[in-house]
């Protein structure tokens, strides 16, 4: 089976953040890079159907050079190979879609699976843009996956106040959700392994971005709160405060 | 010009974040001079008209059961049929588990491009511009889309739907043409915590860290979230060591919320929990760290130990409200 997992290479969300010069994006200096979360599940769930089915498993990621760190992560979990669509732009979601989904274009893609959202822009869109350029089914944030002998898929995903069970068929679009699997710490040998696994470099179409970014500031510093007193006997005070004040009981 | 707004509804229930995405949409109408049409799937003539008390002056009505249940396939279809029918170049509609799913393919499928989960919305210079923050929280970006066909998705429970005008929206039925390939994908059924208010769509919400040392006390939590019909959350933390289902989790890997009371009992406030609950309009936090960083978001706040604390406030707060 052709098992593709989209990684992307998202700022650690401890590290602080500031704008950059263009005003429009971060400085990148300073900024601990990391494996986004939840594609450590889209890579888990790419193993396992590995594992089920057989095939190969190919990480696709697409951003400058310092993506290969990510790809290198995904490599060490066990994945086989992987793809780098080098830009160095950046680019809106459509965009970085619109890369993939050229990379992918003459590879047969059985399954590819991505994270629910990457922790930078929070975009929760891969998975359906993906899907409808690809032309296949889509089901975002999964915490329950079968995929039949037949191709037939049995999904769980995340809704409002429970889940709803969705089905469709092989080749499809999947985004993972943290419940889905536990994600394989790479050992010692898969991090030496990864080193030597292949990474193609892939060249993307000029692109224009859809969505532009006319300003990136910080957001307003609220003013710290009141401290409305200590211990229980504050509570008083609170509850007044709550209706007189800010009326919201 | 046309907004089209697509409404949603359950069990027949017209979601609030609709009403929410409607009045938005109508404020952006009116400085471009468009009108806002409603799109809703299910439910019944009564719910399509009422959305006319949020500013829609026309709904399309779909009636079609197959679309029942959620099919992203037949779903943006449809919605791709009815922009065209009404000449509509512009989609707003709520983030909510369907539209998040929904938007992206509706995107593509119209050649547009989707500005997703905003919380702001706004005209300049004739251009319809969002505003929403990115990386936990630390930065805000602002946006336009550049193609001609946009979707907006719109944050629950950010944007006022404020109150009903009784004005009611013409009700105009729509059969989509589909057939049997675009429901390749569909939902075949759902379970629902029955009588929970989810934390992404609860107005009150009380939530629990590391601070009640033990999911046997989290009956402190519970009794204070019922005395203010509440829902309640949970910092990350909590759900790791299993005291509570991941589906409470509010922050940057757990749900986003923006209730009007947020009440934060043994929660540090650690950036990723803020990121999923700072725009909420009220925050009251309990912690018997002063310097704890979750005081910094806070409106208002007690140093004390949330085991006597919450209570004494479970037992004010029912005396205030007569119960
Ligand atoms: C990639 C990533 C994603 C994350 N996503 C999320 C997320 O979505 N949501 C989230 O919440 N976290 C998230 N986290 C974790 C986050 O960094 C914190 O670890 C977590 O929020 C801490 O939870 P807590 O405040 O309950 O616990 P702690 O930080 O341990 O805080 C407990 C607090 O309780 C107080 N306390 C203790 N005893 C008492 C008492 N008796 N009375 C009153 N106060 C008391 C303490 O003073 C302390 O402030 C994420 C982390 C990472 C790295
Ligand atoms: N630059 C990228 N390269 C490859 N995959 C990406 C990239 N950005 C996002 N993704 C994938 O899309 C998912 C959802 O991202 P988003 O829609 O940006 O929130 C991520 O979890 C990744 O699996």
């Amino acid at each position: 089976m052709n098992i593709f997992v989209c990684v992307s290479h998202v700022p650690d969300t401890t590290t602080k953040v500031q704008v950059g010069g263009s005003g429009k994006e971060i400085d990148p200096s300073g900024v601990t890079y990391i494996l986004n979360p939840y594609d450590e599940y889209a890579v888990e769930a790419g193993l396992q159907l590995k594992e089920a089915r057989g095939g190969d498993v190919t990480l696709v990621c697409v951003g400058p050079e310092a993506v290969k760190e990510t790809i290198r992560k995904g490599l060490a979990m066990g994945a086989d190979k992987g793809i780098h669509v080098v830009t160095d732009a950046p680019r809106d979601s459509f965009g970085t879609a619109r890369a993939i989904t050229d990379a992918l274009k003459d590879r047969a893609a059985d399954a590819v699976f991505v994270g629910r959202q990457s922790i930078d822009y929070d975009g929760w869109q891969m998975c359906g843009l993906l899907g409808e350029m690809l032309g296949i089914p889509s089901i975002s944030v999964v915490t329950k996956l079968d995929i039949a002998e037949d191709g037939t898929i049995s999904a769980e995903r995340d809704i409002e106040g429970g889940s709803e069970t969705v089905t469709t068929k092989l080749p499809a679009v999947i985004s993972a959700q943290k419940g889905l699997n536990d994600p394989r710490y790479p050992k010692l040998q898969g991090i030496m392994a990864a080193k030597r696994k292949p990474i193609e470099d892939v060249a993307p179409a000029p692109y224009e971005n859809r969505v532009e970014v006319i300003e990136m500031t910080k957001p307003a510093i609220k003013e710290a709160g009141r401290i409305v007193g200590e211990g229980p006997a504050a509570v008083k005070d609170l509850v007044r405060l709550l209706h007189e004040e800010a009326k919201v009981i | 010009m046309t907004i089209l707004v697509l409404a949603e509804q359950r069990d027949g229930k017209v979601k609030k974040a609709s009403y929410e995405a409607i009045k938005a949409a109508s404020a952006v109408a009116t400085q471009l001079n468009a009108t806002v049409t409603a799109v809703l799937f299910g439910a019944d003539e009564a719910a399509a008209k009422s959305l006319g008390g949020y500013g829609a002056a026309k709904t399309v009505f779909v009636a079609d059961e197959r679309l029942h249940f959620y099919a992203n396939s037949a779903y943006v279809k449809s919605v791709a049929q009815i922009m065209e029918k009404e000449a509509a170049d512009v989609v707003m509609l709520p983030a909510t588990s369907l539209g998040k799913d929904l938007a992206p393919r509706l995107a593509v499928r119209i050649d547009g491009a989707l500005a997703p989960d905003v919380t702001s919305i706004a005209v300049e210079d004739g251009a319809i511009v969002a505003q929403r923050p990115v990386y936990a929280g630390k930065s805000v970006i602002k946006v336009k889309i550049n193609s001609a066909k946009q979707v907006f998705s719109l944050r629950p429970n950010v944007f006022s739907a404020g109150e009903a005008s009784g004005t009611e929206a013409v009700v105009e039925n729509f059969a989509p043409a589909l057939d049997d390939a675009d429901f390749v994908t569909k939902a075949t059924g759902t379970t629902i915590a029955s009588g929970k208010i989810d934390v992404a769509e609860a107005n009150v919400i009380v939530s629990g860290g590391r601070g009640l040392q033990g999911p046997e006390h989290w009956p402190l939590i519970q009794g204070l979230a019922d005395t203010l019909g509440a829902a309640t959350g949970a910092s990350r933390a909590v759900v790791d060591a299993g005291w509570r289902p991941h589906a409470e989790q509010v922050g940057q890997t757990g749900k986003t919320v923006s209730p009007n009371l947020y009440v934060a009992c043994g929660i540090s406030g650690a950036i990723q929990h803020l990121a999923g609950m700072s725009s909420s309009k009220c925050i009251v936090a309990i912690n018997k760290d002063k310097d704890a960083p979750i005081f910094q978001v806070a409106d208002y706040g007690i140093v004390g130990d949330v085991f006597e604390v919450v209570p004494a406030l479970t037992e004010e707060l029912k005396s205030f409200f007569g119960k």
